[in-house]
Formats: structure tokens, C-alpha cells, sequence
């Protein structure tokens, strides 16, 4: 298994470069995910302050 | 037939029904991106053998690679949807060209970033100023630029059309990258993997490269499809479809 | 196609052309400053001046790696197959040196024609192939390096 992550000494080189692959992925996935939830919680809002009954939703 | 590709067409040209169908659309599309990369990275680390020059250090032509070719395929895609953008002025397409912009730098960031990780233990440095290596340096900042020309107005259908002009200008690099390592001397060495003619890589070690290229596109699509649904429903937000299926209660987010 | 969008993707079209007209002449005219690297032959030919800095290409000529008797520098012959150049190094060299390796190395000629290098690299080429594959080869007679 050890000899497996050294990657015959160039185990930091290829992980290194794994971890970025992945990192930028779930990056890139995470962005428009959080835009998506910032939109859906300010439209509600919008929406319970149209209709006057913010307080109620709030708590 | 071809009056039934047309109504397709002009449905998805609907953002309610583009939002609707992206929507069922994109798990699928995560299953067979996680299918296809556990598979080709399986392959890639435990399958097949070492390169007898290079020994375990050419595994990150795995992923260099296959985000090389999306990062340039990201970018003729690009630029097929600057042209609609710019002649037809369809506004899915003009989305789409937009947000493709961050994936394709994404795609880009990772193929520098392993190409320099790949370059110090074969060539001995992490990067050097060659045509190849410096033409894809080129290509992130061509892809930062169209973002940033994008962000900056306020009007976004006028800034997709000023930054649809830039990609069409940027496109010229792709030819340049894709040559660069048969015009010039470059450290890079040329290309393994031919459409004509015979590859030199052995086909014991092309299994994974086939998977993980098939993997990155399909990642792209979705990727696209999950930014394009967003960047669509907060330029609707005012709008009734909207406000019905992004905040409603019966719709899923 | 209406009027409107003919005349659009005529405008198009005349900017992609443009640009990559543009592009080829840039391109063609800074065809030298675009080169990595020069090879023995291109130095033979060209007469490089003595103290410039460039960068050498080209592949570890067979049997020519030789220590220097201070134990810190190499020397070897740089060949493109057809003319040689001999090049003096100091320094850590990469994994993959050998001979019949392609190296890139960077530094400048001397007076007696030798290339001082301050950077040696290793180039690789783009044949991928198991340690098997690679003996079974040499031993049918095929070069497997380079």
C-alpha cells in the first residue's frame, strides 16, 4: 500500500495533481449551488414581504 | 422530422421549459460523470503499467490531458454559441457562451497546474516560457477576460454580445495551442494521441485516457447546464416562471 | 436567414477572418523569437556569438557523459544526428538524463566553442510504453528512446 502512494518517488507530484482535479471540481460545483440558494432565499423573502406576513415566516 | 426538431427546439428556447428539463436532465448526467471517473481513475492509478521512461509520475496524463482537450473544446464550443449569440441573438445561447467562460478556466487552472506538477520531476522544471506552455497561459487569461468583460455591464444581454466579439477574437489562440509543438521548438513534446495517423502511446495504457476524456466532457455539460439554469433564473427573478419554480414551494431547487 | 442576420454573419465572419489574418502574419514574422530552443546545426550555421545566452536542443550523444575531475561538473555532446556541440554543467540534473535523452540546456558559448550550461532539462518524447513493451523492442532491434 505504501509503495502504491509513493508512485515510485513521485508520489506528491501525482496526488498533488488528483487533489487539484478535484478541488477545482467541487469548486466549480459549489459556486453555482451557493448562487442557486441566494437566490431561492431572497426570492422567498421577497415573496413573505409582498404578502406582509415576514414576521410570521421569520420565526 | 425536421418540423419536430424545430418545436424542440424553440421549447427549449423557453426559459421556464430549459429550467424544467435541465433540471431532470443533470442528475443523470452526474451519474455518468461519476461512473465514467471512477472507472477511467481506477485504471488510471491501479491498472495499467508504468511508462518505461518516466515510471508512475506519467499517471497525471490522466487528468492533464483529457482537461487540456475540454479546456479547448470548452472553448470551440464557446465560440459556436458567440456566433448564434451574435447573429440570431438567442438568449439561452448567449447564457450558455457566458457561463461557459468560468468551466473552460476551470479546465484550464487544472491543465496548468498538473502540467507544472507533471514538469518537475520529468523535465526538471515547473514551468518554462515555450510556445505551448505560454499559448495555454494565454487561453486563461483570454477566458478571465471574457468573464470580466461580461461582469462589467450592467445591461447583461448587451455585455454577452460585446463579450461574444472577444471570444470570436480569442479563438485564434486555439489553433495556435493545438500547433504550437509543430510550428516551434518547445520544451512540451508533441502530440501522443493523433486523429490521423498512428498514436504512440501503448494500448495497454489508453484505457483510462479514453474514459477520463469522455468523463471531462460529460462534466462540462453538466456544469454547463447547472450554471446556465442559475445565471437564467436570476436574470427571470421578476418573472412569474420564476417565481413559481425556483421559490415555490412544489418546485425542487 | 433574414436581411438583418446575413448582414450579422457577414460581420462575423469578416472579424474572425481579420483576426486570424492578422494572427498568421504576427505569428510568421516572429517565427525566430518563437523557437524554444536552437539545435547543434542551427548553432553551426548561425554562428552564435561568443556570451550570448540560448537555449540548446537536442539529444545526449551516446558515450560522450563524461565527470569532470572536480566531481561537480559533466560534460557531454549535444547531437541533432547531424552536427555536435560539447556542453559543461554544474549542477543537479533531472531524472530522466541519460544518454540518448533529449535535454534542453540553457547558457552560452565560449571562446573555445564549448556551451557553458547553467540549466540542463529533460525533454521527453511523446511515446508512452510499459518497461516490457520498451525491452522487447530494443531486443527485436528498435531504438526505444528517441
Amino acid at each position: 500500500m505504501s509503495e502504491f502512494l509513493e508512485m515510485g518517488s513521485h508520489g506528491f507530484y501525482v496526488w498533488t495533481s488528483y487533489a487539484i482535479f478535484f478541488a477545482v471540481l467541487a469548486w466549480q460545483v459549489c459556486q453555482p449551488v451557493a448562487r442557486h440558494r441566494r437566490l431561492r432565499a431572497q426570492l422567498i423573502e421577497e415573496q413573505a414581504l409582498r404578502k406582509g406576513n415576514y414576521e410570521d415566516e421569520a420565526r | 422530422m425536421w418540423q419536430k426538431i424545430k418545436v424542440a427546439f424553440h421549447k427549449l428556447g423557453s426559459p421556464a421549459y430549459f429550467y424544467g428539463f435541465s433540471g431532470r436532465l443533470l442528475p443523470w448526467l452526474w451519474i455518468a460523470f461519476g461512473g465514467l471517473a471512477a472507472w477511467g481513475l481506477y485504471q488510471a492509478l491501479f491498472v495499467v503499467p508504468p511508462d518505461y521512461q518516466q515510471g508512475d509520475s506519467y499517471r497525471i496524463l490522466f487528468i492533464h490531458v483529457p482537461s487540456a482537450w475540454q479546456a479547448m473544446m470548452t472553448y470551440v464550443t464557446m465560440s459556436v454559441l458567440a456566433v448564434i449569440t451574435l447573429v440570431w441573438r438567442i438568449r439561452i445561447a448567449e447564457i450558455m457562451a457566458m457561463v461557459s467562460a468560468p468551466i473552460g478556466a476551470a479546465f484550464t487552472l487544472i491543465c496548468l497546474t498538473t502540467g507544472a506538477l507533471w514538469g518537475k520531476p520529468t523535465w526538471g522544471t515547473y514551468w518554462a516560457w515555450d510556445a505551448r506552455l505560454t499559448s495555454m497561459l494565454v487561453l486563461l487569461f483570454i477566458y478571465l477576460g471574457i468573464m470580466g468583460l461580461y461582469a462589467a455591464f450592467e445591461d447583461r444581454r448587451k455585455g454577452a454580445r460585446v463579450a461574444s466579439v472577444l471570444i470570436l477574437v480569442g479563438l485564434v489562440n486555439i489553433p495556435i495551442i493545438h500547433f504550437s509543438v509543430e510550428w516551434w521548438t518547445t520544451l512540451h513534446q508533441g502530440a501522443t494521441i493523433r486523429l490521423f495517423g498512428e498514436s504512440t502511446m501503448d494500448p495497454s495504457m489508453i484505457e483510462p485516457l479514453i474514459y477520463m476524456t469522455i468523463a471531462t466532457k460529460v462534466l462540462y455539460a453538466a456544469l454547463l447546464l447547472m450554471r446556465s439554469r442559475t445565471e437564467l433564473a436570476d436574470q427571470d427573478r421578476r418573472r412569474a416562471w420564476v417565481r413559481q419554480r425556483v421559490a415555490g414551494s412544489t418546485a425542487r431547487g | 436567414m433574414t436581411p438583418t442576420r446575413k448582414r450579422r454573419l457577414a460581420m462575423v465572419s469578416v472579424l474572425v477572418l481579420g483576426v486570424g489574418t492578422a494572427a498568421a502574419i504576427t505569428i510568421a514574422t516572429l517565427q525566430d523569437n518563437m523557437m524554444y530552443f536552437m539545435s547543434p546545426m542551427d548553432v553551426h550555421a548561425e554562428t552564435v556569438e561568443e556570451g550570448r545566452t540560448f537555449r540548446l536542443g537536442g539529444l545526449v550523444a551516446d558515450e560522450s557523459v563524461k565527470r569532470e575531475p572536480d566531481g561537480l561538473s559533466i560534460r557531454f555532446d549535444v547531437t541533432d544526428g547531424y552536427k555536435e556541440v560539447p556542453v559543461i554543467y554544474t549542477g543537479i540534473l533531472p531524472d530522466l538524463f541519460r544518454e540518448g535523452q533529449g535535454v534542453i540546456a540553457h547558457g552560452s558559448l565560449d571562446a573555445n566553442g564549448l556551451f557553458r550550461a547553467h540549466e540542463v532539462l529533460a525533454r521527453h518524447d511523446e511515446t508512452y510504453m510499459p518497461p516490457e513493451v520498451a525491452k522487447a523492442l530494443e531486443r527485436a532491434g528498435h531504438p526505444s528512446s528517441d
